[in-house]
């Protein structure tokens, strides 16, 4: 299986440590990617707010570009995921809309044709690849590792533009991925939630105190770890918890993991050439744990 | 078919102020709604359950509760579609709101935040002899908006109420949509000015609970997207939401990418002393762990392109 890879602005940025460990656990699972060096920003739903046509071109740019190359697009980032499904669904509803947007791609000879699909790593995981094959990969299984699932909310909202309806297991796509690979799910309300990142600078008491809700919440019913398939999410959650611990005058310290990291734990890789050693809030009793040396 | 209703209780005449979560079993036909299933109960097996209804077809906006933990009209959601295999549903009242008794919330909160928008129109200059007349065409784009029936499901599910009460939240600001973008208002730039502070349209985070679970199509929070293009047109832009959106896009303009290590620094006001300091321990703990962004940002190949689709989007709007 061969993709066209989409990493996204913040894993080569503030998550340095999320593109190195999808690269290596895809190799590891024989999925083959090349790297969309040209493809832009998507815009995040920021840059939408200005002018929707705008950020929908330049994820048509995208989808247009991996047409070209005849592959499907593959993201790490729930935000990504859902910035361009959205667009999709857009351009895919409306041939006019598409057709003036064409217009613009075709000054760097390009064209949006529709038969794009756009896939975040996660559901790779799940429908590509497949849950039963996916346990073949796992050598060192997560036994006894509790761990709390934090989608994002640009990978689970709005249903009507994410395929929910073809692919019903999106919904529970996360958990079933750690229950596969030997943890135990921590089921928490705010696993659907909010993260706050995208307020953080404009309200940051706000976005703190989801931070401190959601970690605390999780480690209340037993987390050890939490997992998301954002790194956005990723930024909030581990970056500033310190900030939602001292907000709360408690202690949270709980890990945040990327997905492709408890993928690769789970596979047996090495913690450090995955970036586990990265984090703002150790991982170290947590590998501990799945005795792994940090 | 035989449904189990695990119905959340709160009396605050009894003893115990403390909640729970009570279980029903019952017979109903295949086709019942949550709503008819809750009647069921009441009339049929516990008379103490309290619930608030009136319309049962969607259109009063009076039984909204969280059905499986997600806001819901209880009136036209079908058992079945909430739990096709094991039949069992979780009913809770709305959240972000006080509760009177079991399902019935305490809508207060919600009208004073409706009633702070100011959702009446505001036209100036003298009363026409008749009716304000607005073209037909003028006002299509407000159909979506003015389906709301004010249920308040996009309020209780809203991620900033949850930890901001002074937040105006969803319902409030789509309704605040419906009158800056009604052609017979003349009160916009005033209207812009207080949306703008503080618990108005910069503090939503875009999740999209309001859009998932708004059972009209209202789309709340597409609506507080259009607000802040609008108040930045009208020149509301010394605020760190409006700076942070023309940041975002001047960077993706120039390199193709987000430059992180800029964003923040262009978010702040220049005088906003405190907030520059208050992000020094979040950058050296980055700097401890070898992840902050790199000063030496990098343009992504044929960024040149990505410059001309600005300018072209820019140009048409």
């Amino acid at each position: 299986m061969k993709y066209a890879f989409f990493p996204g602005c913040v894993s080569r940025g503030g998550c340095p440590e999320l593109y190195p460990s999808a690269v290596s656990v895809c190799e590891r699972l024989g999925l083959e990617l090349e790297v969309m060096e040209g493809a832009s920003c998507t815009g995040a739903g920021v840059l939408q707010e200005k002018n929707q046509k705008l950020g929908d071109t330049l994820n048509a740019r995208t989808f247009a570009m991996a047409e070209a190359m005849g592959l499907p697009i593959m993201t790490i980032c729930s935000t990504c995921q859902g910035a361009m499904s959205q667009a999709h669904k857009r351009l895919t509803d409306d041939p006019e809309y598409t057709a003036e947007i064409n217009v613009a791609l075709a000054e760097e000879g390009l064209e949006f044709k529709n038969t794009v699909v756009v896939k975040h790593l996660l559901w790779i995981l799940v429908e590509d690849i497949g849950l039963e094959n996916l346990k073949g990969y796992v050598t060192r299984p997560l036994s006894g590792m509790k761990v709390a699932p934090f989608y994002g909310c640009y990978i689970i909202r709005p249903t009507s533009a994410l395929g929910f309806d073809e692919h019903p297991e999106r919904e529970d796509s996360l958990e079933r991925v750690i229950e596969i690979l030997g943890a135990d799910v921590v089921d928490f309300r705010g696993k659907t939630k909010c993260c706050g990142f995208p307020i953080l600078t404009i309200n940051e008491a706000n976005s703190v105190a989801m931070v401190a809700n959601h970690t605390m919440d999780a480690k209340d019913l037993g987390a050890d770890a939490m997992v998301t398939p954002c790194p956005l999410c990723h930024l909030n959650l581990d970056g500033f918890q310190p900030a939602a611990a001292a907000s709360k005058r408690t202690k949270i310290d709980l890990p945040i993991l990327h997905l492709p990291q408890m993928v690769g734990l789970a596979m047996g890789m090495d913690p450090k050439s995955m970036g586990l050693n990265k984090h703002i809030i150790s991982t170290g009793k947590l590998l501990t744990k799945v005795a792994v040396e940090a | 078919m035989e449904v189990t209703l695990k119905v959340k209780r709160f009396n605050p005449e009894a003893e115990s102020k403390e909640p729970y979560f009570q279980e029903y079993s019952l017979e109903v036909e295949d086709y019942v709604t949550v709503l008819d299933a809750l009647i069921k109960v009441r009339e049929e097996v516990d008379g103490s359950l309290a619930l608030r209804c009136s319309c049962r077809a969607a259109i009063c906006g009076s039984c909204s509760m969280r059905v499986n933990g997600h806001a819901k009209l209880a009136c036209n959601t079908k058992i079945t579609d909430v739990a096709p295999t094991d039949r069992h549903v979780t009913v809770e009242p709305m959240g972000n709101l006080p509760v009177v008794k079991d399902l019935v919330s305490d809508m207060k909160p919600f009208w004073d935040r409706v009633r702070a928008v100011q959702p009446w129109l505001q036209p100036e200059g003298p009363e026409p002899e008749e009716e304000y007349i607005a073209p037909g065409e003028d006002m299509l784009h407000l159909t979506g908006v003015m389906s709301c029936i004010m249920c308040g499901a996009c309020s209780s599910d809203c991620t900033v109420l949850e930890v901001d009460r002074n937040f105006l939240g969803p319902a409030a600001l789509a309704k605040a949509y419906r009158f800056v973008g009604d052609p017979r208002d003349d009160a916009d730039k005033d209207r812009l000015g207080k949306y703008s502070q503080y618990g108005g349209i910069w503090d939503c985070t875009r999740c999209m609970e309001c859009v998932q679970v708004c059972p009209k199509g209202v789309a709340p929070m597409d609506r507080i997207m259009a607000l802040r293009d609008k108040a930045m047109e009208a020149g509301f832009t010394n605020n760190n939401g409006a700076r942070h959106t023309d940041a975002f896009s001047d960077l993706v303009k120039h390199s193709g990418r987000l430059d992180e290590l800029r964003l923040p620094m262009r978010t702040f006001s220049m005088f906003d002393i405190q907030a520059m300091i208050g992000m020094i321990p979040v950058a050296l703990r980055a700097l401890r762990r070898g992840k902050a962004p790199s000063p030496f940002h990098k343009s992504i190949p044929g960024a040149e392109n990505v410059r001309r689709i600005f300018n072209r989007a820019e140009r048409e709007k």
